[in-house]
């Protein structure tokens, strides 16, 4: 492959996507399907639609695909009726018997028919019994209500009759008994219609049959207590039993349309009650039977499901296999002759002996009698970036790819981001009790990574779970962070010796340094206990994360630069190396660089300088004398260099490159025809070697606008970005301080009661403090600022991020893909 | 309000128009129906389909297709998102939102009036009737015998009791004064519609205004085509025309003059915004008219899309979406019949 990848570094996988190359692969046309299929086991080709311009009915296996979906159909058809029946298809069986496409449509095709043949028959059935079931309802509230009236109307009929009994006593006329008596004979005769009606329709269906009727009818309604299933949806509805008495046909036909209209079921009823009871016995008996025929039928079912069960799995992943080999072999174009298929796909280099041992499979397995062609084509088109991650470095590389997939072999910021990330976290999550936690959590999910991958996990655990090894260094980074902060839970401990300060005269507070002295030689790793709880423990912990922030940052911004210079060389871009890396260099050096130097060498020597100072009248008047701010001899002069440098730094980043690739662009443009007049093929790779400016038009004022963008984008980002590391130094201290704010104001507090109950009310609110606001809120803030660290500051240094991903037809990634 | 819609609209109605925007940019575009146009059977349509948001709503029928599973389907669909955006919907969206329903209520009212009356079965009625116009009681309608009873036993309880106001009599049904029903429901359901937006005023009052203004034109002239040659009166016809648009009023008292398709033509090109829908027929020709309707309104539908902070997005798309699933049934009728070259005849193309 072009490049050279293979210099002075040792070769770092990550560090460049793997090389690929574009293949074509000539299969005749029997064997076709079996290597596509021994491809997809392999899943290292990634197919190139070569029918783009075809509709997907216009292809050659549209009629196969079609017969997939419709056997995935089936399929989910009876993964839905075991889910109804409470079964679940068992896991993969081992043995993987061959089953024959055809066989299995022949067999699906079968057992669907016999099942919706059973379905219906225990349907019908079921309507019948829940028919019956609803007709025993009405029949039992119906009489409840006949047998309520009928009593009533006696006990009235008593009461007049006592009336009558005791107005006959006296004087009253005879007539009257006569009428009361004629009464029932003249009655027009009331019919009745009584059924079930939805409950939610029957204030409707009241008010209806109250217009219709225009009020000539009386209706009962009682509500059914438990919900009774409807025959005709085969729902649970709530309904109510209804009796509606009306007078006169017309009124009849009008109520029958009114209940088919609201779905309101009519059962007949008589009023008879010895006649009730023995429909309700008659009904009983019929409901009793039913439900016999009923479950014989549903085991029968459950015999035809668990019998798909058994092979479900193995025959849902051959119906995705088969569509997914089908959508493949629709990608490639077919011979004129239609005597063989030409496939195209890129495939990493690595590769190319696996592939070629598939396709002597396949040509051998399907005894065809002329082998496939696998040949290497070359083009100017970006190939895919391909990564070979592992479980560890992949949730890493998803960090960057979330921001753009590398440019194809461009220099990968996820090698560094596997350190930096983690430790940038760190930086601001520093507090090795909180790391312990995390790295706790995270333990938990790796111990049991092969139980829980393998199930579905809620959105934030998947995610968390996903993450699992970057919160593992993020922990472990943590703690150490938290060491030399000594920090834990913000309480500061002499693990590493004694302090090397201590009290001058006893009476000297914890309140101030001014009575320490210094006992012993300096505290061995991170920082003195002492400072914690001091007053001037805020002063010295801002100025060592501060300048601390501005030291990463500044070696951050470098690494981005040098690997610009990794790039430049990698893609033999010379102009970029002189025109661009040297510049950026000189320029962050000469000023931030500087001031890093400058922090050191205070740190070193304990000089009291003001760097802010330094640095400002470094710009404004660089002539005059430091004075007291002179950390070293040659300063000034160093700093007039440095001035100088920066200023120069500018119109070279500026400048020289355009300038240069119109000239080169002159020049191959001479050079073209020059060439084209030798001999055609020497030309055209030429052409694929210097790929990019081939035949575009060259815009001088867009590539110098483009030049001058970015340069002002550096020369300002070189301050803002220095300025955006001091996140660092802000996030540690929110951390810290919200940790001790928990720590002294409720457990303390909390302490302090010498009451148990107060204590432990006080310890619970502390761990929920804890867990949610720094374990839960604060990593999550930190996670984000790291991220935004290394996608703005680290790799707008370097990184294009404008590639793509390497997406191979692969068997192992169906099964994500469908779920 | 007018001019604060876009500090105030989006508290409300920001979800809801996203969600509508996104709808939109699932219908289906020129590329898809010259796939369609290309189908060979039914079961190419909805592989097809299922490549779109149809996909899901398809996906699980067997194969020997209908056409009538294809609208269904594609109808649930419609009727799905709408039930989803009502129930978001505050007011006055959800009011709005009705109003758009209250056009297929009365479509579904006149479909079982008239089945009754010729005395077809009730639920083979409820399978045809439009499932955003329903309402609970719409099966007894058949029930009622004359416009009087219509109103007092159903349609008093239904969105659509107070357009009822002007054609309650005591006649019996029949299929003309059921056409005068439908007619004049629409007219005042239509005028209804039209204050409404008035009310809510801003962007929706003006771009509605447009819509509906259109929609009363259009009505105005096909009741003017079928009334000629029928008992109708001038004054019956004048009576049917909905009280604003481009033509009211002086063009509606040309149209009720109108006896054949030929005044019709001449009264609506005086109309510079019809003239180019009749530009495009040849002299006496009614056949295509139709077609040049639907093909003015959906580009105005379109338009509709150009402005934010208004809720005539909203009745836009289901106006489109209605638009597509007739362009469906046309072109998978076509293919189930084999009649491709007639399949051009009647797709009204969006995007």
């Amino acid at each position: 492959m072009a490049g050279g990848g293979h210099g002075c570094c040792p070769p770092m996988d990550l560090m460049r996507s793997e090389p690929m190359q574009l293949v074509q692969i000539i299969v005749p046309i029997e064997s076709a399907h079996l290597t596509v299929s021994y491809l997809g086991d392999l899943g290292l080709l990634q197919f190139k639609d070569l029918n783009a311009d075809k509709s997907p009915f216009q292809r050659t296996y549209a009629n196969q695909i079609k017969r997939c979906g419709e056997m995935a159909r089936k399929l989910r058809f009876f993964r839905e009726q075991m889910t109804k029946a409470g079964i679940s298809p068992s896991a993969m069986s081992l043995t993987q018997t061959h089953i024959d496409l055809d066989d299995l449509e022949i067999k699906l095709g079968e057992l669907e028919a016999e099942l919706i043949e059973v379905n219906t028959n225990s349907e019908k059935l079921q309507r019948t019994y829940n028919e019956l079931l609803e007709y025993k309802l009405v029949l039992q509230k119906a009489g409840e209500f006949f047998y309520a009236a009928q009593s009533s109307a006696t006990a009235q009929q008593r009461e007049i009759e006592a009336q009558q009994v005791f107005d006959g006593s006296l004087d009253s006329p005879l007539l009257l008994e006569q009428e009361s008596l004629a009464d029932p004979s003249k009655q027009v005769k009331l019919g009745f219609v009584s059924g079930l009606v939805p409950k939610e329709k029957s204030m409707a269906f009241e008010r209806i049959l109250f217009r219709a009727t225009r009020g000539n009818m009386y209706l009962k309604q009682v509500a059914v207590e438990d919900p009774v299933t409807d025959p005709v949806s085969g729902e649970k509805v709530a309904k109510n039993v209804f009796v509606v008495f009306y007078s006169g046909e017309r009124a009849k036909t009008k109520i029958l349309k009114i209940c088919e209209a609201f779905g309101a079921n009519r059962y007949p009823f008589t009023e008879d009650v010895g006649k009730q009871m023995q429909m309700i016995d008659e009904v009983s008996g019929k409901i009793s039977e039913l439900k016999t025929t009923i479950d014989v039928g549903l085991i029968h079912r459950d015999n035809i499901l668990k019998n798909i069960g058994h092979q479900f799995e193995q025959w849902n992943h051959l119906v995705r296999r088969e569509k997914s080999i089908y959508h493949t072999l629709n990608m490639l174009s077919l011979d004129v002759t239609k005597k063989c298929v030409v496939a195209e796909g890129w495939s990493p280099v690595f590769a190319t002996s696996q592939v070629q041992d598939a396709l002597k499979r396949a040509t051998y397995d399907s005894n065809s009698q002329v082998g496939s062609i696998f040949q290497v084509l070359y083009t100017k088109e970006s190939p895919p970036t391909y990564f070979q991650t592992n479980k560890f470095t992949s949730a890493f590389q998803e960090i960057v790819d979330a921001y753009g997939v590398a440019k194809y072999q461009e220099a990968n910021p996820g090698v560094y981001t596997i350190i930096t990330f983690p430790f940038l976290f760190a930086v601001m999550f520093g507090d090795w009790g909180h790391g312990i936690c995390l790295l706790l959590v995270t333990m938990y999910f790796i111990f049991r990574e092969k139980k829980l991958s393998s199930q579905k996990l809620g959105d934030i655990t998947e995610m968390t779970f996903g993450g699992r090894y970057v919160i593992m260094m993020m922990g472990l980074f943590s703690i150490y962070a938290g060491l030399i902060y000594n920090e834990f839970f913000s309480v500061p401990f002499e693990l590493f010796g004694k302090s090397a300060y201590a009290c001058r005269d006893p009476s000297c507070s914890n309140a101030t340094t001014v009575g320490l002295i210094k006992v012993r030689s300096t505290y061995p790793f991170g920082v003195d206990p002492k400072w914690y709880g001091s007053r001037s423990e805020l002063p010295f912990l801002n100025s060592l994360k501060m300048k601390m922030s501005i030291l990463l940052g500044v070696a951050q911004m470098n690494l981005g630069i040098v690997l610009s210079y990794f790039n430049a060389k990698f893609f033999k871009n010379n102009l970029n190396i002189w025109y661009q890396f040297v510049p950026q260099l000189i320029f962050l050096n000469s000023l931030f660089g500087y001031l890093s130097l400058l922090i050191i060498v205070k740190w070193c020597t304990g000089s009291k300088a003001d760097l802010y100072h330094v640095m400002i009248y470094m710009f404004l008047s660089p002539t005059d004398d430091l004075g007291e701010n002179q950390l070293f001899p040659g300063q000034k002069t160093l700093q007039l260099v440095l001035l100088f440098l920066a200023l120069i730094s500018v119109p070279w980043m500026l400048f020289p490159k355009p300038i240069l690739l119109k000239k080169q662009h002159q020049e191959r443009h001479q050079g073209q025809s020059y060439t084209l007049l030798q001999s055609t093929e020497e030309s055209l790779e030429l052409e694929q070697d210097h790929s990019s400016h081939g035949h575009e038009e060259f815009e001088f004022s867009e590539v110098f606008v483009h030049q001058l963008i970015h340069t002002i984008e550096f020369v300002l980002g070189a301050v803002s970005n220095t300025a955006s590391y001091l996140r660092l130094w802000a996030l540690s201290l929110a951390h810290s301080e919200l940790s001790t704010v928990f720590y002294e104001k409720v457990l303390l507090l909390a302490w302090g009661f010498n009451n148990i109950i107060i204590l432990i009310v006080g310890f619970i609110v502390f761990v929920f403090a804890t867990v949610g606001v720094l374990l839960v809120m604060e990593t999550l803030s930190a996670f984000l600022h790291a991220l935004r660290l290394h996608w703005v500051e680290f790799q707008n240094k370097f990184y294009e991020g404008d590639g793509y991903k390497f997406s191979p037809f692969s068997f192992a990634l169906l099964g994500e893909v469908e779920d | 309000m007018y001019g604060f819609e876009a500090l105030t609209f989006n508290i409300h109605g920001g979800y809801l128009e996203a969600i509508v925007r996104g709808h939109r940019s699932g219908l289906l575009t020129v590329a898809d129906y010259n796939n369609l146009c290309q189908c060979e059977t039914l079961d190419d349509i909805k592989m097809h389909l299922s490549a779109t948001e149809y996909g899901p709503y398809l996906q699980n029928e067997p194969s020997p297709l209908h056409t009538t599973t294809i609208v269904e389907k594609c109808t649930l669909k419609l009727v799905d998102e709408y039930k989803h955006m009502l129930c978001q919907a505050t007011e006055p969206l959800s009011t709005f939102l009705e109003y758009i329903t209250y056009g297929h209520m009365i479509d579904n009212v006149v479909l079982i009036v008239t089945g009754t009356l010729h005395e077809r079965d009730v639920q083979e009625l409820l399978e045809k009737c439009h499932p955003l116009g329903m309402f609970d009681s719409i099966a007894t309608l058949a029930v009622a015998q004359n416009m009087r009873e219509l109103y007092r036993l159903v349609l008093v309880d239904t969105p659509l009791a107070p357009y009822f106001s002007e054609c309650i009599t005591s006649e019996d049904l029949d299929d003309m004064n059921i056409e005068i029903m439908r007619n004049t429901l629409y007219k005042a359901y239509l005028e209804d519609f039209y204050k409404f937006c008035q009310k809510l005023g801003g962007a929706t009052a003006e771009i509605m205004s447009d819509l509906l203004a259109f929609e009363a034109d259009r009505r105005a002239v096909n009741i003017t085509i079928n009334s000629i040659g029928t008992e109708l009166t001038r004054d019956d016809r004048r009576k049917l025309y909905s009280n604003f648009g481009l033509l009211y009023p002086y063009g509606h008292e040309e149209l009720a003059v109108c006896e054949d398709i030929d005044q019709v033509r001449g009264v609506m090109e005086k109309y510079p915004p019809y003239q180019s829908i009749f530009a495009k027929m040849s002299y006496g020709e009614s056949q295509m008219l139709d077609k040049a309707f639907y093909e003015e309104e959906v580009k105005r539908l379109c338009l509709a899309f150009e402005q934010q902070f208004h809720y005539a997005v909203f009745f836009a798309y289901m106006r489109l979406r209605e638009q597509e699933i007739r362009n469906l049934m046309w072109i998978s009728e076509c293919v189930a019949q084999n009649q491709k070259s007639r399949i051009h005849d009647s797709v009204v193309y969006m995007f």
